[in-house]
């Protein structure tokens, strides 16, 4: 028999999932055919939570892209809507008219968002919450300040609500029951969680119906939504959560049998036995499903039997839903309500809010509720799915696996091969044991060879665990050293989480890494704030009392508690005015040093600490700001003559000097930064022990990076050689730009370039055009929010942190 | 048992200090640095490092510990002794909250 057509209806988490699984069983059997209504590859529909919140970019949940279908040879035909199927003749068509003919088909549609019949639905500005096409609605209207409004308290309309939060838009959410995430949630449990929503700023409506949605005229955009008691919620925006629907119409009309949805047996087959269905679209036993976690048991089962792998059969396990929110941690599984002859066991722990409920029928596990601290849930989910008697362990089970095993290990190691670890990949526990047996010896081997906590990152506790049962005394700990004694994570990790879970203060960091100590320590803070304000500028609000006392005031402290005060000369070039002005402060000051740096500008040592704003408002006058003497952050530029004076000079060193610090003055680092420029390559201004260097020369400027004089000497590598000003900006700021993302704190440029290798900088910064222009993009968009003199601003609104609370003489 | 109670004098709002910051209040015995914790208690130490002389008021706050600015020891803020491997003391003041204002007893 020749190669079999398989055609696919539905490109989504379902139908691709199949075929991968099929490839993994018998690459080579069908002629793949997929078609897709939506006109995008394959991605990650649960990611669209954070691609609205602006956490995620659509590139990164794409799950297979182009390049997959290709090198599979499979056939993409996207924007195709599949409307009819002659199941006679054996061929699908498309809606403008492409045709492809079955062995075996697959139907995978999914499911459509259900919208209300209210008056006004149809409004421009009125949406569902399915696809990437609907977020792009949404954020087109999404704008700081407007107003939206989301029908519908569930797991989806509270995820919109985050998002568009998140995006700065003030949220309102409608809910017709009287608490919010019935189906998951007690109502204790959703007591808290609407307390978290209020304290983000959220209104919350429950017991609240929508009578219509008004607008001007009979179709003009929505203006707000009116309840049936009356209430008017203005609006620019209003998304309708409220519940999905089988799409099974194309099934239907075809004479497939169907009810809610397509009905399949337990081998996904439909009424027609060459044809498959699985996904949203089904119905098995009466049952529909809503979550990935079954689809993944669905996608295999279908792949056995159209491969004829294996004579598997589908079996509908108890499902886990956890709420997208980045700062809240829910989990809910099982019967959580409980009930007639259900035990109940509740642990509240007020300080740390924190609500767990389980419910026990017959001693057996059967409902679990988790809130504030979810840590525990994939033990929960499994002592669930197992429904086995719980013995002695119910005396501690509220306590979670920590109580019942001495060693936490001990709690992995009770889990089921089929438990899953990673949620949002739908990875079970023997598939990374297998991993790690087939050579992984790191989180990230796992992470790359099974995608287990390679998205949200919050089971990469777990697989550490797994490598360290796995390996035994051969598991070397990810050689990262934890950050301090708060912790036991190493600096990277922390940056990761920080980004992949979106957190954005320094509380939210402790408590998603479990930091042992309420508020860390003068180590652990300042790096902390550093790294939420170089992943999120603009949004971040600086902790000042995170920061080191010099970074905090503004000023160098020195032996006897006074302050040296350096104001920035743009590339060491000085006028009379300034001069005139620096000598004006020392004496009304009293300011008993003045000396010349070694980065070419003025310092002023021996200011009193209630001083400094005054010495600062003097300055300012004078047209000076703040060098950041005292920061991690941009310190010096320091120049030459260059071409303007100097017989040798071949370019303005000295201009381009200025233009380097007019761009990256304000910038902080993991550790300070200088640049220096000389105008020909006797390099007068030492450019070759600076972390970035650039040495003209008679065709351009060799760029040089990752130099440091200081406690170890070491000379700068050649990054490259560019011919023009603005590519010495450019290459600048990209480099700057990629040490800061990801060099760890107080590591300075040259340790940074050692540690990753100057082939890696250069791969990243000057092979990767693209790459670099992003970097470099990301860099000015930063600055935009970080070149505020400090000086001015403390001078003008904080006075009064410089003085004594009291004088008591 | 006969006690003589201290003197304790209004030196400022518990707003004016930052949570995991201090002020500084000037009294004619030298400085005394007023710490205000993450759970808005308040303690009083003599803004003096014992190792030398750093200004406590300066340094990061944690727990109930402040990082001196200077060398970075240690110091508890509850007893006033040094954490850790090093050694020394610095002196105590009683300071309480009443109503949202901090109170100081300057004298021993
Ligand atoms: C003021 C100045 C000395 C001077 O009078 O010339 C100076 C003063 C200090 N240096 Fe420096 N350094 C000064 C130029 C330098 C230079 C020369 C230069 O920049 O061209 C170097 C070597 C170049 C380099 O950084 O690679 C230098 C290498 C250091 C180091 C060692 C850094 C290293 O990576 O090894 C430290 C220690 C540190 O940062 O942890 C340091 C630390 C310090 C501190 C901040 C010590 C401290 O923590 O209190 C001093 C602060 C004095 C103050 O209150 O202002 N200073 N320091 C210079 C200020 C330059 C400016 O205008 O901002
Ligand atoms: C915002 C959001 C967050 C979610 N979060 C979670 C979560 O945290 N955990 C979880 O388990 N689940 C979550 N889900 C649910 C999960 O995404 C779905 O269960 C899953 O996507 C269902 O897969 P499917 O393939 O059946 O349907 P889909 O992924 O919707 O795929 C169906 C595809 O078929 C296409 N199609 C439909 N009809 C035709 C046709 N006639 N011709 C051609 N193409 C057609 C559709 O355009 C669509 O691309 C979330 C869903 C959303 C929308
Ligand atoms: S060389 Fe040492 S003493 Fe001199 S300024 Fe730098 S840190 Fe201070
Ligand atoms: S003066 Fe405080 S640690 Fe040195």
């Amino acid at each position: 028999m020749g190669v079999e057509k398989l055609v696919v209806v539905g490109n989504g988490m379902a139908g691709m999932r199949t075929v991968q699984e099929i490839l993994e069983r018998a690459p080579g059997k069908f002629e793949i055919t997929v078609f897709g209504a939506e006109v995008h590859p394959n991605y990650d529909r649960i990611m669209l939570s954070p691609l609205l919140a602006g956490d995620k970019s659509f590139d990164q949940i794409v799950i297979n892209s182009l390049d997959w279908y290709k090198e599979n040879q499979i056939e993409l035909i996207t924007g195709e809507h599949v409307n009819w199927i002659d199941r006679t003749k054996k061929i699908v068509r498309g809606h403008s008219g492409t045709e492809r003919a079955y062995d075996k088909l697959l139907i995978a549609t999914g499911s459509n968002p259900i919208t209300l019949p209210l008056p006004g639905a149809g409004r421009p500005g009125v949406m569902t919450f399915r696809s990437k096409a609907d977020v792009d609605d949404m954020l087109a209207i999404a704008e700081p300040g407007r107003k939206a409004v989301v029908i519908g308290g569930g797991l989806l309309g509270l995820e919109a609500a985050h998002g568009l939060n998140l995006r700065g838009m003030e949220v309102a959410v409608v809910h017709l029951m009287p608490t919010l995430m019935e189906r998951q949630l007690d109502a204790s449990a959703a007591h808290l969680l609407e307390q978290k929503l209020l304290a983000r700023g959220m209104k919350i409506f429950t017991g609240a119906n929508t009578k219509e949605l008004e607008g001007e005229g009979e179709d003009g955009a929505v203006a707000a939504v009116r309840l049936q008691d009356g209430t008017r919620i203005e609006a620019d925006l209003v998304v309708m959560a409220v519940g999905i629907r089988p799409n099974a119409g194309l099934a239907r009309a075809v004479g497939l049998e169907c009810d809610r949805g397509i009905k399949v047996d337990a081998t996904m087959r439909t009424s027609d036995p060459d044809v498959f269905a699985i996904g949203e679209c089904i119905e098995f036993e009466a049952q529909c499903f809503g979550l990935v976690a079954p689809i993944w048991d669905m996608a295999k089962v279908a792949a056995d039997h159209l491969t004829g792998a294996a004579q598997t059969a589908f079996v509908p396990m108890a499902t886990g839903t956890r709420l997208k929110v980045s700062g809240i941690e829910m989990f809910s599984a099982g019967d959580f309500l409980g009930g007639d002859g259900a035990e109940d066991i509740v642990l509240r722990d007020a300080a740390r809010g924190v609500y767990k409920r389980l419910v026990l029928r017959q001693n057996r596990l059967v409902g679990v509720v988790c809130f504030g601290d979810a840590s525990d849930s994939n033990w929960y989910f499994q002592l669930l799915k197992d429904d086995q008697d719980l013995g002695a362990l119910r005396e501690t089970v509220i306590h979670g696996p920590v109580s019942t095993a001495t060693d936490p290990h001990e709690s992995l190691a009770l889990l089921g091969d089929d438990a899953e670890i990673c949620g949002c990949n739908g990875v079970r526990k023997d598939t990374i044991v297998k991993a790690i047996e087939g050579g992984c010896t790191s989180v990230d081997d796992v992470r790359a060879c099974t995608k287990a906590s390679a998205s949200c990152g919050s089971c990469t506790g777990l697989v550490e665990g797994l490598l360290k049962l796995t390996l035994g005394a051969d598991f070397k700990p990810a050689a990262a050293k934890p950050m301090c004694k708060c912790t036991s994570h190493g600096h990277d990790e922390v940056r990761r989480r920080i980004r992949t879970q979106s957190l954005k203060s320094i509380p939210a960091v402790m408590q998603a890494l479990e930091w042992i100590t309420p508020d860390g320590c003068a180590s652990c803070r300042p790096a902390l704030n550093f790294y939420l304000l170089c992943e999120w500028p603009g949004e971040y609000q600086d902790d000042s009392q995170s920061r080191f006392v010099n970074e905090r005031v503004h000023a160098n402290i020195q032996k006897d508690g006074t302050y040296s005060v350096v104001p920035r000369m743009w590339g060491g070039v000085t006028s009379a005015k300034e001069l005139r002005a620096i000598a004006d402060v020392c004496e009304k000051f009293a300011i008993p040093t003045v000396k010349i740096t070694g980065g070419q500008r003025v310092d002023m040592f021996g200011v009193k600490k209630e001083d400094l704003p005054a010495v600062w408002a003097d300055l300012n006058a004078a047209g000076m700001v703040s060098g950041h003497a005292y920061g991690k952050a941009l310190r010096t530029v320091k120049t030459c003559v260059g071409s303007e004076w100097c017989r040798f000079g071949t370019q303005n060193s000295t201009a381009m000097g200025i233009a380097l610090e007019k761009m990256t003055w304000g910038s902080w680092h993991p550790h300070k930064v200088k640049l220096a420029v000389s105008g020909c390559p006797r390099n007068c201004a030492e450019a070759t022990i600076k972390d970035f260097g650039v040495v003209a020369t008679e065709a351009g400027w060799d760029l040089h990076v990752g130099g440091n004089a200081g406690i170890k000497v070491r000379a700068t590598d050649l990054l490259c050689k560019v011919t023009t000003d603005d590519e010495v900006l450019e290459y600048c700021g990209a480099f700057l730009q990629l040490y800061r993302q990801e060099a760890r704190y107080l590591e300075r440029t040259a340790p940074w370039v050692e540690r990753v290798g100057l082939k890696y900088v250069q791969e990243r910064v000057v092979e990767d055009e693209a790459n670099r222009k992003a970097l470099y993009a990301k860099f000015l968009y930063a600055q935009s929010f970080s070149q505020i003199d400090p000086w001015a601003e403390e001078a003008s609104k904080h006075r009064q942190k410089y003085q004594p609370l009291a004088e008591l003489v | 048992m006969n006690m003589i109670s201290p003197i304790f004098t209004d030196v400022g709002a518990l707003s004016d200090i930052p949570r995991l910051g201090a002020r500084c209040v000037k009294t004619a015995m030298g400085d005394i640095a007023i710490f205000r914790t993450a759970d808005d208690r308040v303690f009083a130490l003599r803004d003096q490092c014992p190792h030398k002389h750093g200004p406590l008021s300066q340094g990061i706050v944690h727990g109930t510990s402040v990082t001196c600015p200077l060398h970075a020891w240690v110091i508890s803020l509850e007893t006033g002794e040094v954490e850790g491997p090093d050694d020394g003391c610095t002196k105590r003041f009683s300071v309480k909250l009443e109503h949202g204002r901090v109170l100081l007893a300057v004298a021993p």
